[in-house]
């Protein structure tokens, strides 16, 4: 990075981010900004519209869809810690027809979407944030990450420069965790299963923590972990990767451990 | 066969209970999968193979119609039989008339989806005709009374001593001490008794993997040599096979073997690969009488020019299945009717119309590792979640759930009344987690999510409220 103006980035915090763990979207500034760009949290942001979309309305989606382009299209750079949200804004060019203006106002914006963390290695070159934590760590690779926007490495390649992280493979760290939004209430019995299937082979790594890139998936995640009773902490990535990890991990931090 | 795809939340929930079944699914992940990744290390060009593949279907698509009539004109001039079926009453109907023309008794049966789409087995024994199985998997599970719960494994979801304990029933005349502990064994004992059965069999009737256009013929894979006996030795081999499976020349069928058996099993051929062309000719040792293929539709045609076309290119290798965490999870049978797994969930709802088949494409995470593995590269997920938009057109899906969306998209689209609401949601659910930061019981729809998990409570204050407290920059 030399002198040039640094890029502005609209940080697209995500709904549950947005909800459930604030200090994902405070670590994600941290690093965005580290990797030498201006934040800005555009306030009229609310979903990416992946609940309709996937629920087959696209009346709402396109709304939505419409809502988030004319809200971030005049960034450099939307960026989410998210794989599945910034996976969604990758479909948006789908919902509109050939002559449709807002389609290529929705390719536009695709262009300059990205995933936290592929944003870091593959845009802004980053090999390392300098980040800080003692323990053994497993990564889940989350689907739409993994398979709709190829985020595999690049968090793997942060990670390893970790001072005091070892990283252990997750086996079958590509397979789903069974959360799949409204799949997790629609199919509860179903998502159980893969969850607990997933929570096997993660407890099997004899890593501390969890880690993945999606809060929908570590919140299934840790959900079923706690009520196996594990000991296993999970965070998303950006947390240890921003050196934030020092607070309660993901439905941790209450007084009693039980329920 | 009885549809229960409207089961389906039933039907899963009682394969997620079933300790055998369990069991015998684990062999999938094991099998299938390590295998089929060797198998694609292994061959420098497989990707770019699956893309000439992909490309062959898809231009076979856009000419169906031409590459059909050249098919049947070269069969004809083989000296063989094509009749056209638009149904699978049809198609039915036409093999009955056959074999009773020929005064059949007994017919052997080559693994055939085709046939247990159309449930000819039933028909046929409605008829008066004994059906026999010959595919291993397929003998067993119509000794059980079953149907195939994967397409290319259809006994996948029985182990070894279920399978043990049905020849003992069956097999009465054997020694009953006989050992029947290991696979060898059974496929030992299966082999000796349809031996009888394909010596006694009057018509033969195969699937078909591709039809050639070049030459007239068809063409089956196999791993036990059963699709030889079945159609080589009877009287009349008939073939049943779906519009889709046609292909230009034979060199295009090669590309498509490259793909078929890695995907499917991770050989790199199947044991047996029978090309048949037409009936036995004078001078020829053996081979059948004569040779009929019974072209079927069965609501094909109308998928093309559709946003369902793509889903024709499946060359049923099973791959997406083997891979799909929600088949590992409940096996075939739970999907209700003939076609289990992610190419199931797009297919069914075409065949047997999405009112009955409406949780198929809805029991999927949409994890895209179906896609992933398709030699063809059909993008399942998109064609589930076109379904689920025609399903949301016609308001079939609950009227809780089409609410619950319109609701929450009604705040979503207003920026200060969501920032209301998720402060509201934030508060109202520190409070649900109490000391512990976790929720263990949600009532309405959120009671699915705790039934089988936690609900991490909220950190604190929303994101947005937290940025705007600390003088971040918005916009």
């Amino acid at each position: 990075m030399t002198s040039a103006p640094r890029p502005r980035v609209a940080l697209f915090v995500t709904c549950l981010v947005d909800l459930f763990r604030p200090t994902v979207g405070f670590a994600a500034v941290k690093l965005i900004e580290d990797a030498g760009c201006e934040v800005v949290v555009p306030a009229a942001q609310t979903c990416c519209g992946q609940p309709a979309f996937n629920a087959g309305d696209r009346k709402d989606a396109t709304e939505l869809a419409k809502k988030v382009i004319a809200t971030f299209e005049g960034y450099d750079f939307l960026v989410a810690p998210s794989g599945s949200c910034a996976g969604m804004i990758h479909h948006y060019p789908s919902l509109f027809a050939e002559d449709d203006p807002w389609k290529a106002r929705a390719e536009t914006l695709v262009a300059r979407s990205h995933e936290l963390i592929s944003f870091l290695t593959d845009v802004r070159g980053i090999t390392a944030t300098g980040a800080r934590f003692a323990g053994s760590v497993t990564y889940h690779d989350s689907c739409s990450g993994l398979r709709e926007l190829g985020v595999r490495a690049q968090p793997r390649t942060l990670l390893s420069a970790v001072e005091g992280l070892t990283l252990t493979e997750l086996e079958d760290s590509d397979v789903c965790c069974g959360f799949g939004g409204t799949f997790s209430v629609k199919y509860p019995d179903l998502s159980g299963a893969i969850v607990d299937k997933k929570a096997e082979k993660i407890e099997a790594s004899g890593a501390a923590t969890l880690l993945a890139g999606d809060l929908g998936c570590l919140m299934n995640m840790a959900g079923r972990l706690s009520r196996r009773g594990s000991k296993i902490e999970v965070r998303h990535v950006a947390e240890v990767l921003a050196g934030m990890a020092d607070g309660p991990a993901i439905g941790r931090g209450g007084k009693g451990t039980g329920r | 066969m009885k549809i229960t795809s409207p089961a389906f939340r039933e039907n899963a929930t009682r394969a997620l209970g079933d300790r055998t079944l369990q069991k015998a699914l684990k062999n999938i992940e094991k099998g299938f999968i390590a295998k089929r990744i060797q198998a694609a290390e292994a061959l420098p060009e497989f990707e770019r193979l699956r893309d000439a593949a992909r490309e062959l279907k898809t231009h076979v698509l856009g000419h169906l119609d031409l590459y059909l009539e050249a098919y049947e004109k070269k069969v004809v001039a083989a000296g063989g039989h094509v009749h056209w079926a638009e149904s699978a009453e049809d198609a039915r109907r036409i093999v009955a008339d056959i074999c009773e023309r020929l005064g059949a008794k007994t017919v052997t049966k080559g693994k055939s989806m085709i046939t247990e789409e159309i449930a000819l087995n039933d028909h046929l024994e409605a008829e008066g005709l004994i059906p026999v199985e010959t595919d291993l998997g397929e003998y067993i599970i119509q000794l059980r009374g079953e149907h195939p719960s994967h397409i290319v494994a259809p006994a996948v979801h029985l182990t070894k001593e279920q399978v043990a304990g049905d020849f003992r029933r069956v097999h009465t005349h054997l020694a009953a001490e006989r050992d029947l502990s290991e696979p060898v064994t059974l496929l030992g004992e299966a082999r000796t008794v349809l031996r009888e059965k394909f010596l006694a069999a009057d018509v033969g009737i195969t699937g078909a993997n591709f039809l050639v256009a070049e030459t007239g013929t068809s063409i089956i894979v196999t791993n036990e040599g059963n699709g030889d006996l079945t159609q080589t030795l009877p009287k009349a081999h008939i073939v049943v096979a779906s519009i889709e499976k046609v292909m230009p020349t034979l060199e295009d069928v090669d590309t498509m073997l490259r793909v078929l058996a890695r995907s499917a099993t991770g050989q790199e051929m199947s044991v047996y690969t029978t090309f048949s062309t037409g009936p036995r000719r004078a001078g020829d040792p053996d081979g059948p009488g004569e040779y009929h293929v019974v072209l079927l539709d069965n609501g094909r045609s109308a998928m093309l020019g559709t946003e369902f076309e793509e889903m024709l290119r499946c060359i049923r290798c099973g791959a997406c299945m083997n891979h799909c965490p929600v088949f590992q999870a409940v096996g075939g049978h739970a999907y209700g009717w003939v076609y289990p797994g992610p190419m199931g969930s797009v297919l069914t709802p075409s065949l047997i119309g999405i009112d009955a088949a409406g949780h198929l494409p809805n029991a999927s995470t949409f994890c895209g590792r179906c896609e992933s593995v398709c030699p063809v590269r059909i993008p399942l997920p998109r064609m589930m979640r076109a379904w689920r938009t025609r399903e949301w057109e016609r308001a079939l899906n609950p009227a809780s759930a089409r609410r619950g969306i319109g609701l929450w998209a009604f705040v979503a689209a207003r920026p200060r009344l969501y920032r209301l609401a998720a402060r509201g949601a934030a508060l109202a659910l520190r409070l649900l987690g109490g000391g512990t930061r976790r929720i263990g019981r949600l009532p309405f729809f959120a009671a699915g999510w705790t039934k089988m998990r936690d609900l991490p409570a909220p950190e604190g204050a929303t994101f947005m409220d937290q940025w705007k407290a600390r003088g971040g920059r918005g916009a």
